[in-house]
Order: C-alpha cells, then structure tokens, then sequence
C-alpha cells in the first residue's frame, strides 16, 4: 500500500507518495529537468541525482526556472 | 569634495535621510557602477544610478537602438533609434545628471574584455539577455572580487540576487552550476516580455547597489528574489552556497575564465 504525505512546492502544500523522487515529482508536474534548478530543504539537488533522490514527509521543494533575458 | 548648492538641492531628498546624509551621497557620488547591457533592465538601472548621482557609470553594450526596443528599453528614444545603444544611452543619463561620468563601451562582453572592463568599477549589473554572458560575468566578477547584482527576466516573471562570494556567499553558478543546454531555453526575442517588468527588476537592481555602495540595509546575498508579475506575487527563496561548487567552492575545477562560454549562444 502507498503511503502518501504532505510535501510543500515552490510554496504550496501537495500530496506525495513514499518513494517518489524530484525526477518523478518533476515529470508529474510537467517540467523538464534541464529548464530548472531544484531545491529540496534548501539544498540545491544535483541534477544527476534527480532520480534517486526520494522526497520525504515535509519536504520543502523549491523548483526555480532558468531565466536569464534581460535586453 | 564638497557639494555645490545645486548638488545639495538635487540630492536633498537622499541627504536627509537619516541612512545617507552627506556622507552617503559622497559615497555615491565616488561610486562606480558597470552595466552590462543597455538595454530592458540597463535602461532603468542606469537611470535611477544617475539620478542617485552614481558618480562613474560605465554602459557596455554592442547594439544600436531598433524600434522593437523602445517597448522597454527607457534610455533610448525615437529619436536615437539606429544609434549605438551606448551612446543613446549617454545622451540620456547626461541630460538627466550633467554631474556624474558617463563611460561608454560599445562592445559585446567576451572573454577577452570582460577583466578589462571590469577593472575599473566597484558593483557590476548585469542585464545581459544570454546565458553565455551569465556565466561569463559571474565568473569574471568572482575571479576580480567585484559584486555583482544580477537580474533577469522572462514573460512575465523576474529574479533578482546579489552576488558577493569574496564575502563569503553564494555564486551564481552554486544555484545554477552549468548553462541550460543550447536552445532549450528561449529568450525574450523569441518568447517576448512585459515591457514594464524590465523596469520592475532593473529599478530593483539599481536600489541593490545603491544600498551596497552606501552599506545600509540587507543585501540579497544569500536569497534569489523571484517575482510574478501575472499574480503579483515576490517570493524570496534561500539561496545556498554549493560546498561543492566548481567555482567558489573549496575545491574549485574553474580556475580561470573558460575559453569558450558560447555554448548556449544559439539561445
């Protein structure tokens, strides 16, 4: 059986399950991994390591777009 | 250095607050501020660095004024349109400050100039709308030891982050290690902006060094400012030094400027 707990993004409460990592959470949001910098606790996520990092209760996940216009 | 009477009536509203006074306004007008890009977040940084009396103010920016500018870029006008964007934007800040330099470089940063430009200043903006360029400069800045108050933006949203590792923070690079890959990521050319939050993230870059040139206030050193302009909604994120950072981390594999930052040039 799943066990689900509450994981907050970029701010928001969201429901996650036991075993889910930044690359599933990331593909459940339809974001794609190279567009963006991950934060998991305050703690940049190596992007290499997307798929094994498991997220746990309370996480705090920020998801932050690479924006680099300015002309 | 003394002010005149006009500089003391121009400048009234900064020298009496309590945290500039004549001391601070000295400060500034001794100040000397590289921006990188006279364009969408160039255009209301350098304009308010002048009106601040910012007294050096260099503008590096290789272009002349298209019309597809003036929808956001304020130091240029209908009237300076095919001109140097550099010297568009002198005219501009001369006619709005007669008091402060104005230094131009029209010139595209490179690896080649970018130590030699950067030489001369204390506080680096850069509104430079590649991430090739990113890169550069925050690599350029953290090998000179200079600060670096980086803004950018996109559609509707915007960042904003202060950068000083020589004092211990974060770089850029501990936040985002490598460029995205080529292409993946569009720039405003090809995806558009909001006119108007070129002016939101310039202003806020001009108030970021303004501050650090007058040491008041908290620098936003450590946090990466994100703002939406569609909801209205600034959010301040931590912004973590990466112990592993190949730059300004302890065992850094950047040692000197790379030879080659055109890899997302295509953007």
């Amino acid at each position: 059986m799943n066990q689900c707990f509450q994981i907050q993004v970029n701010g928001e409460s969201r429901e996650s399950r036991a075993g889910t990592t930044v690359a599933d959470l990331l593909r459940d949001l339809d974001i794609k991994p190279d567009r963006v910098a991950v934060e998991v606790n305050l703690e940049i996520v190596d992007k290499g390591v997307f798929a094994q990092r498991s997220l746990q209760e309370g996480d705090r996940i920020e998801i932050i777009s690479f924006i680099g216009g300015g002309r | 250095m003394e002010f005149t009477d006009a500089q003391v009536q121009r400048y009234s509203r900064h020298i009496i607050l309590s945290d500039v006074g004549g001391k601070g306004q000295k400060k500034l007008a001794r100040a000397k501020v590289l921006v990188i890009g006279a364009g969408g977040l160039g255009s209301p940084a350098a304009l308010y660095l002048a009106a601040a009396g910012v007294g050096t103010i260099g503008l590096v920016d290789g272009d002349v004024v298209d019309l597809s500018n003036l929808q956001r870029q304020i130091l240029h006008t209908t009237a300076t349109l095919g001109q140097p964007k550099v010297e568009s934007g002198k005219k501009m800040l001369a006619s709005l400050n007669p008091d402060i330099t104005i230094k131009t470089y029209q010139e595209n940063v490179s690896a080649d100039n970018i130590m030699g430009l950067l030489h001369d200043y204390d506080i680096i903006l850069d509104g430079s709308d590649n991430f090739s360029t990113r890169f550069l400069v925050n690599d350029a800045c953290f090998f000179a030891k200079k600060t670096l108050v980086s803004g950018s933006i996109f559609r509707f949203e915007g960042q904003l982050t202060t950068i000083k590792p020589h004092e211990g923070h974060p770089c850029y690079r501990c936040l985002y290690p490598e460029p995205p890959p080529a292409g993946l990521v569009p720039n405003c050319q090809e995806a558009g902006v909001l006119g108007v939050l070129a002016g939101t993230i310039g202003v806020l870059q001009a108030s970021e060094a303004i501050k650090e040139i007058l040491g008041i206030g908290e620098a936003l050193a450590d946090r990466l400012l994100l703002y939406d302009a569609l909801e209205m909604k600034f959010r301040k994120l931590g912004r973590p030094k990466d112990p592993d950072c190949r730059l300004c981390g302890p065992n850094p594999t950047i040692t000197n400027l790379l030879s080659d930052y055109t890899v997302s040039c295509s953007l």
